[in-house]
């Protein structure tokens, strides 16, 4: 966001970012970073590019496994909660029903189910992607206001093992990206 | 950031699912710009709707505060026909809300690519209609205040709320269908949020989709998890949408009043609700498509499915119908046969035949693609099918209860003042909220439409694009 002062220099470098223009460039690009060695990548688009996790060689996420786990909780909980209610806690007759009456509770079960589970994803999702986080290093790279918009940003960060200020920029530069930036932590 | 300033392009109307040559920015730049525009630039149209809705608005509060102090004797309601006005428009209102959540669930999951630009505004009027609809089972509590009774929690009364009544399933129906659809429609508008953050004018604008936006930064990890977590959503809202007004009909259906005991009750609900919201959206997005000059991205295309949508569904509510009498004449049930009989040429008979008007005959032109092309034409259409499902549940709910078995406590129905103003002030609040969304939030999803766009531009917006566009031109040319 704001621009690299002279006095400011010092500060730790976080990454060396390339800006591309297309959905094409940042996959081929994506694609000879991972092929290059890099790990601890990453790139920023304004919408989901698809196939570019893999390109960057990203693992799936198991986001879903979560989901499955906490709905099967709620799942159980809805039906408890009203087991226990209804036949433990305040036993009631209510038109003659048996006390577990369970065929009334499947809306309830079904509901609390799909309650937990959406929720889990939503929630989960944002707590897993470390938001809310007002600050992240990468929008100290310049233009970085357009990966919102329609620029594709490729970032090679220092702590990657195989980063060397000079030997990266070069490759990043090899990409024919439209500018390589370093940006500060 | 270069937005579009001075005097804003119309493009023709189109066939496509998006215009062809749209761009990222250009998409940006059409949709933000309305939102982020000085106050001192805000279109008339939106000061004129807004105010209309402020001021009923004022009608509602005033509605509920009489209700609060008063109680409920001031509605129409009696015995036996406990449920008056209040259902009527707490049903008609969810079922508003039932096509936001098609259209951004089922449409996702169907991967139907021209659901991108409606969803948003499709997916507000969704929340809102819930709002609406919620607010009035609470304020007809009687004592709104203690609604919380309702949650199962640990209290000093030693109590649960009745798990075996079909209104408690309405609670949780409905508050799990609120907090998803809510959840659903802020994990779609983070995305734009951050694009509204990055192209702020001014501090307050800085400030509240910075807040809002969360600090996303559209890193691929964190789309590869946004992905998979709206695509979970897209598939546990799905059934969820079904669900909720299939609880809804259990309300009726478990009861033994003469029509409303019937099996078919659920899917026939659902079809009315999905009937309903598409009529909703097309109400809606006819006006707000040529307000915002949408006509790009929000095209023919869309209204024509929407109106498809609205066919297919009205018929199959109209098949209710008539399934309806036909089981009352088979079921050789004396009560359920007098029903039908008092519904067609009983003292309410006249709200029969204008349903059946406005959800059976006025739909009938939409078989013409002539007419699912003309914007206001479907608007005037939807407008009957609004006026349409609320004349149903009227002449399902109140007519049923005023003739039951017993012709002794048979009675009649009244509405009264505040029946009205209340109804007429929740559309004020329905209304007020979406003018207020349509100001501060983007009502396109612009991620998803520059998605849209991309495909567009390498292999057409879906697989039969090209079929479809050669067979337009040929229509057009011939």
């Amino acid at each position: 966001m704001s621009s690299v002062t002279l006095g400011r220099k010092t500060e730790p470098l976080y990454a060396l970012v390339a800006q591309f223009d297309t959905v094409e460039d940042i996959r081929l690009a994506a694609e000879r970073t991972r092929k290059a060695g890099y790990t601890r990548t990453d790139a920023y688009t304004p919408f989901p590019v698809e196939g570019l996790d893999e390109d960057l060689g990203m693992r799936p996420t198991n986001l879903g496994w979560v989901v499955l786990i906490v709905g099967i909780l709620g799942l159980l909980g809805g039906f408890f909660l009203q087991w226990w209610a209804n036949t433990v806690y305040y036993p009631l007759n209510a038109g003659g029903k048996p006390l577990n009456s369970w065929p009334n509770w499947i809306v309830i079960m079904y509901e609390i189910t799909i309650l937990s589970a959406g929720l889990t994803a939503g929630i989960g999702m944002i707590l897993r992607n470390g938001l809310p986080r007002p600050y992240h290093s990468i929008f100290n790279t310049p233009g970085f206001e357009q990966a919102s918009r329609d620029k594709f940003f490729l970032s090679i960060e220092a702590r990657d093992p195989k980063f060397d200020l000079v030997n990266t920029r070069a490759f990043l530069e090899a990409l024919e990206p439209e500018r390589v930036s370093e940006v500060e932590r | 950031m270069a937005l579009e300033t001075g005097k804003v392009t119309v493009y023709p109307e189109t066939n496509r699912v998006i215009r062809r040559g749209e761009t990222y920015g250009s998409i940006d730049d059409r949709v933000l710009t309305p939102v982020l525009q000085g106050l001192e630039r805000t279109p008339t149209w939106w000061w004129i709707g807004f105010g209309i809705s402020a001021a009923l608005l004022v009608v509602y509060i005033v509605s509920v505060v009489k209700l609060i102090t008063t109680g409920i004797g001031i509605f129409g309601n009696n015995i036996p026909v406990a449920w008056g006005m209040p259902i009527i428009n707490f049903v008609w209102w969810i079922g508003i809300g039932h096509a936001g959540t098609l259209i951004s669930a089922a449409l996702l999951l169907f991967r139907q690519p021209w659901r991108t630009t409606v969803n948003r505004f499709a997916e507000a009027m969704t929340i809102f209609a819930v709002v609406c609809a919620g607010l009035y089972p609470i304020l007809h509590l009687g004592r709104p205040w203690v609604f919380y009774w309702l949650v199962p929690y640990p209290n000093t009364f030693g109590l649960f709320p009745q798990f075996r009544s079909p209104l408690d399933w309405d609670f949780f129906a409905i508050g799990t269908y609120f907090t998803i659809s809510l959840i659903f429609w802020f994990i779609g508008l983070i995305p734009d949020l951050a694009s509204l953050r990055d192209n702020a004018r001014n501090g307050f604008q800085r400030l509240l989709y910075g807040v809002l936006s969360l600090g996303w930064n559209g890193s691929t990890k964190a789309w590869q998890r946004y992905q998979r977590a709206y695509l979970l959503l897209a598939a546990l809202s799905f059934p969820l949408v079904l669900s909720v007004h299939s609880t809804i009909a259990l309300d009726f259906a478990v009861a033994q009043v003469p029509g409303w005991n019937n099996t078919i009750m659920p899917p026939y609900f659902v079809a009315g609700a999905v009937f309903a919201g598409f009529a909703m959206v097309l109400i809606l997005g006819v006006p707000l498509r040529k307000a915002l000059k949408f006509e790009h991205l929000i095209t023919l295309r869309h209204l024509d499915n929407a109106a498809k949508l609205m066919l297919a569904t009205g018929m199959i509510v109209v098949y209710g119908y008539f399934i309806e009498v036909f089981i009352a004449w088979y079921s050789g049930v004396e009560a359920e046969r007098y029903m039908i009989w008092n519904r067609m040429f009983g003292p309410h008979g006249k709200y029969f035949w204008a349903l059946i008007f406005c959800n059976f005959v006025a739909i009938q032109p939409l078989w013409f693609r002539k007419v699912r092309q003309s914007p206001w034409a479907l608007f005037v259409i939807a407008l009957a099918v609004s006026v349409g499902m609320w004349l149903e549940r009227f002449v399902i709910f109140v007519v049923s209860l005023t003739r039951d078995y017993l012709p002794s406590s048979w009675s009649d129905y009244v509405s009264t003042f505040w029946d009205w103003s209340l109804f007429i002030g929740s559309l004020g609040l329905f209304g007020t909220l979406f003018f207020v969304f349509v100001r501060l939030l983007p009502s396109i999803a612009t991620a998803e439409t520059k998605e849209t766009a991309y495909h567009d531009h390498h292999h057409g917006s879906d697989a039969f694009e090209t079929i479809r566009m050669e067979y337009y031109n040929a229509e057009e040319t011939a």
